[in-house]
């Protein structure tokens, strides 16, 4: 088991290594997956040095369910985004900055957070505060800021908590 | 089963198409730089994903063979639009914004990007 956990020390980005260069060969074969495999265990090793307090995931269905919900918001976002962009004068629209606190202290988590945000309707994250328990939004059209606060919080990031910590 | 494909491709290039137009669309008329990053990282990531979708139905009737290099397009996009976002907005923050304009991050008093404009890395 010790030997194992030297030779594969990120089960889990070995294998989406392994997914991806087969995706990139586009093609089924046993020679890409062996090599897939191959670049798998190598890379993991060589780039041990950049993740020196790796977060443990936890929860693969609540991963599962995190992705869906916001690939499904982004969907919903651009159409409302859309929607703004094309019948709504522009003087019209309230962007904001907003100020998120955060509870998440994990860097990984807070980046995945920021990107989620980012991805996802109306809202862009722009910064993060001197000692990271803030997060700087900007939001296109936002008549009600606190709501989106409100939103984000609860809406991925508790789920964030809930995969991270 | 072949024309309703068809359809199906069609309708993803369409939408595609279209959201690609908004966002495009958007960087024109909205005002401020901070409003025109909203247009292209949100209206261009389903219009992608429909030429995507349209692309991978494509393969297997047209051509013969699964196509799954549009996940991977998918999941590239979707790491690297955030990142280019959050460049843009740095710059911006940076020349067009004081800590004065922003709200505050409670105890932490600064923005990361001011907080360094203070240490004197500014360029």
């Amino acid at each position: 088991m010790k030997i194992l956990a030297r030779l594969i020390p990120h089960p889990l980005l070995t294998a989406l290594l392994t997914v991806v260069w087969l995706l990139l060969v586009n093609r089924w074969s046993l020679n890409s997956l062996l090599f897939g495999f191959f670049l798998g265990l190598v890379i993991p090793v060589v780039t041990a040095p950049f993740w020196p307090d790796r977060p443990t995931l936890r929860g693969p269905l609540k991963i599962a369910e995190y992705l869906a919900i916001a690939l499904w918001d982004i969907c919903v976002a651009n159409v409302i985004v859309a929607r703004l962009i094309l019948f709504k004068r522009a003087q019209d629209l309230e962007p904001h900055f907003i100020a998120i606190p955060l509870d998440l202290r994990h860097p990984e988590a807070i980046t995945a957070l920021a990107a989620t945000i980012t991805l996802t309707p109306g809202t862009v994250s722009a910064d993060l505060s001197a000692d990271g328990h803030y997060l700087l939004v900007h939001c296109l059209h936002a008549p009600d800021p606190d709501s989106v606060v409100e939103e984000i919080k609860d809406r991925y990031e508790r789920r964030l908590k809930e995969i991270f910590e | 089963m072949e024309s309703l494909a068809e359809i199906l491709i069609s309708a993803g290039l369409v939408i595609g198409g279209i959201f690609g137009l908004v966002g495009s669309f958007g960087l024109i008329k909205l005002r401020d730089p901070m409003s025109r990053l909203h247009a292209p990282t949100k209206a261009t990531t389903l219009g992608v994903g429909g030429t995507l979708i349209a692309s991978m139905i494509h393969a297997p009737l047209f051509e013969g063979h699964l196509s799954f290099h549009e996940l991977l397009i998918t999941l590239f996009l979707f790491l690297t639009a955030p990142v280019t976002a959050f460049f843009i907005a740095k710059v911006h923050l940076h020349r067009n914004e004081r800590p004065e304009t922003l709200p505050t991050p409670g105890e932490d008093r600064l923005w990361a990007t001011h907080d360094a404009d203070r240490d004197g890395n500014r360029d």
